[in-house]
């Protein structure tokens, strides 16, 4: 069943057009990578996916509602945005932040109650960090002040998952760690929609990929059969090798060269120096 | 939000204050000033009818209208700070951002010069610091930008506009009488306290730090950024709005009931977060009660310390630098 589905969506700041024309949908449960070069328009779609920003022209849909008429607190416990890992100038506590997940639930007056707390509790210990509860936000690594964001999201409970780079800044260890744990929410029945800058991890645990380019959409379809050495070389313009490690999984790596043959011009000549 | 270091702070602000009536120029024994108190509430005990008459007038019509104003002012200027301070992202701004102080001073100026009753001069301050939070507001709306950064700008704008006026007024005023006056009055003092002021101003301050308390919580969200605060469902712009609107409230009066007092809205907040954290929630009523007892004790040295009364702004100044600068060494505990 479809969750949001995107209809010729168009986007300008000011004058300069960022994106033209996106349709897209985005069935509920998938996982879906989004690849393209910087200032292809990964992030700016995704602010519009979680109503951030007002698409110039199109319109999008979450269960066949327009998100634009939605109200901007009930959005926000069907859909949570987890964000790029940043630096925070106030040390609050890892519970805290988690607690934040509950805004959309409350009324303007109300307080967190003990309902909310056992909320943000559960959210931290199924992301696995509820042994840094107590401890200050700005005093923990960067992957688990994204586990963190990510426990937020889940107290929000939100079922959609928008994420901007989630393994952006983040050791090869914990990029690795935070991809398992995205797998195994994605397997309780949660979406997620997440921009990566990494073929692999978009072959490693997204089901769709969108590869995106100069503000369109230049490739869409299932991992296996739309990330291909071809699509790589096209989308990003670079020489790589795609090869199959053991069944089921298989690495994308850079085709270094010296003698400057970019993209499927080297691949093409083939070119004696490299 | 934690009780137990609400309740000690208030325990705190309970204690300064019963220290502060007992403190003066004709002391008194606190033992005496709390069977005066439940005297005056529960009927207990008794007193003679001159001791009385003696404690009513110094209790009641000297120390406690001084006593309510510093309170006020110190837990009115240390909430300000400590929500705008989540508000913008940044543990270095004061309630001053957005020039509502300068305006304050400009307006409290003209009518000193201009205006020949005192509540007219009140009214022209609030007036003052209205219109300069007005102007901050319209000049980051002409640039249509939504940020913090716009608005901060446009409080460096607006203050310095004011700054400016205000020098045009101290030039046009009489130099003997009415400059010395303004000059006063911008130190900063609270000798002026009287309780018509004090009930006045407290009520509409009272309000408005229990507002801003209510938005602790949109506060913390606030301070992970426009856009995840509105991820996570809240209304960025009406929040901002309401608090710029309580905050201009209560940090013009304070200058209605004492002139310029600085530094207080900067430290107290600090030094409240290193203490407890950074939880909106507890932070902001911490902040008033601290505040209000910081605003006290530094009110007793100003009328004690010496033979003369120092202005209270001259004496936040002197104390709060060097506090400070000790405050920075530990800033990593409550900021980064």
């Amino acid at each position: 069943m479809t969750l949001l589905d995107l209809q010729g969506i168009s986007f300008a700041y000011r004058q300069h057009e960022v994106l033209a024309g996106i349709t897209l949908s985005i069935p509920e449960g998938s996982v879906v990578a989004l690849l393209g070069p910087n200032g292809s328009g990964k992030t700016t779609l995704l602010k519009l996916m979680l109503g951030l920003l007002k698409p110039v022209q199109g319109r999008i849909r979450m269960h066949g509602r327009d998100i634009q008429l939605m109200p901007q607190r009930e959005l926000a416990r069907s859909m949570a945005y987890v964000p790029q890992v940043h630096k925070e100038p106030f040390a609050y506590r890892v519970f805290d932040v988690a607690l934040m997940g509950r805004m959309p639930h409350k009324d303007f007056f109300s307080r967190y109650g003990r309902e909310d707390r056992r909320i943000a509790r559960e959210a931290l210990e199924r992301v696995g960090i509820a042994h840094l509860a107590e401890r200050p936000y700005t005093e923990i690594s960067g992957g688990e002040r994204q586990l963190a964001l990510i426990a937020r999201a889940m107290t929000q409970g939100a079922h959609l998952f928008v994420m901007d780079e989630p393994t952006n800044g983040l050791d090869y260890g914990n990029q690795i760690r935070l991809l398992e744990r995205l797998k195994q929410l994605s397997a309780e029945g949660n979406t997620f929609i997440f921009s990566t800058h990494h073929p692999d991890h978009a072959m490693a645990v997204a089901d769709r990929v969108v590869m995106m380019r100069k503000g369109a959409i230049a490739y869409d379809g299932l991992v296996d059969a739309t990330i291909h050495q071809a699509s790589l070389m096209d989308l990003y313009n670079v020489d790589v090798r795609l090869m199959p490690v053991e069944e089921g999984v298989c690495v994308c790596v850079p085709a270094v060269r010296l003698c400057g043959c970019k993209g499927a011009a080297a691949a093409e000549k083939q070119c004696g120096s490299c | 939000m934690k009780t137990i270091p609400l309740l000690c702070s208030a325990a705190v602000l309970v204690g300064t204050m019963l220290v502060s009536l007992a403190l003066g120029k004709y002391p008194l024994h606190l033992t005496e000033i709390i069977s005066f108190i439940s005297f005056k509430l529960f009927g207990n005990g008794s007193f003679a009818p001159e001791r009385l008459e003696l404690l009513e007038n110094l209790l009641i019509e000297i120390r406690l209208p001084r006593i309510l104003t510093a309170a006020l002012i110190g837990a009115a200027l240390s909430v300000s700070g400590a929500a705008y301070q989540a508000m913008f992202i940044n543990p270095l701004v004061s309630p001053g951002i957005l020039g509502v102080l300068a305006g304050a001073s400009f307006g409290a100026a003209v009518g000193m010069v201009f205006m020949k009753s005192w509540f007219a001069v009140q009214i022209s301050t609030v007036a003052g610091g209205f219109v300069a939070v007005a102007i901050t507001l319209g000049v980051a709306r002409i640039y249509r930008i939504n940020s913090t950064i716009m608005l901060v700008l446009g409080g460096i704008i607006s203050g310095a506009l004011f700054s400016s006026l205000l020098s045009m007024v101290k030039y046009l005023s009489d130099p003997y009488n009415q400059l010395p006056a303004i000059t006063y009055w911008l130190m900063g003092n609270t000798t002026m306290a009287d309780r018509e002021t004090a009930f006045k101003c407290g009520i509409p301050i009272c309000i408005g730090i229990v507002c801003l308390v209510c938005m602790a919580r949109h506060l913390n969200v606030l301070s992970m950024g426009d856009e995840e605060a509105r991820a996570l469902g809240v209304n960025v712009r009406r929040i901002r709005i309401i608090v710029i609107i309580c905050a201009t409230i209560i940090s013009t009066l304070t200058v209605v009931m004492a002139g310029i007092i600085n530094w207080v809205g900067l430290i107290i907040p600090h030094i409240v977060r290193m203490m407890i954290g950074p939880d909106n929630e507890t932070l902001l009523p911490a902040s008033a009660l601290i505040g209000a007892s910081y605003l006290l004790v530094v009110d007793d040295v100003s009328r004690l310390a010496f033979n003369f009364e120092l202005p209270i702004g001259i004496v936040t100044a002197l104390v709060g630098i060097p506090f400070f600068m000790l405050v920075l060494k530990n800033t990593r505990k409550g900021w980064q």
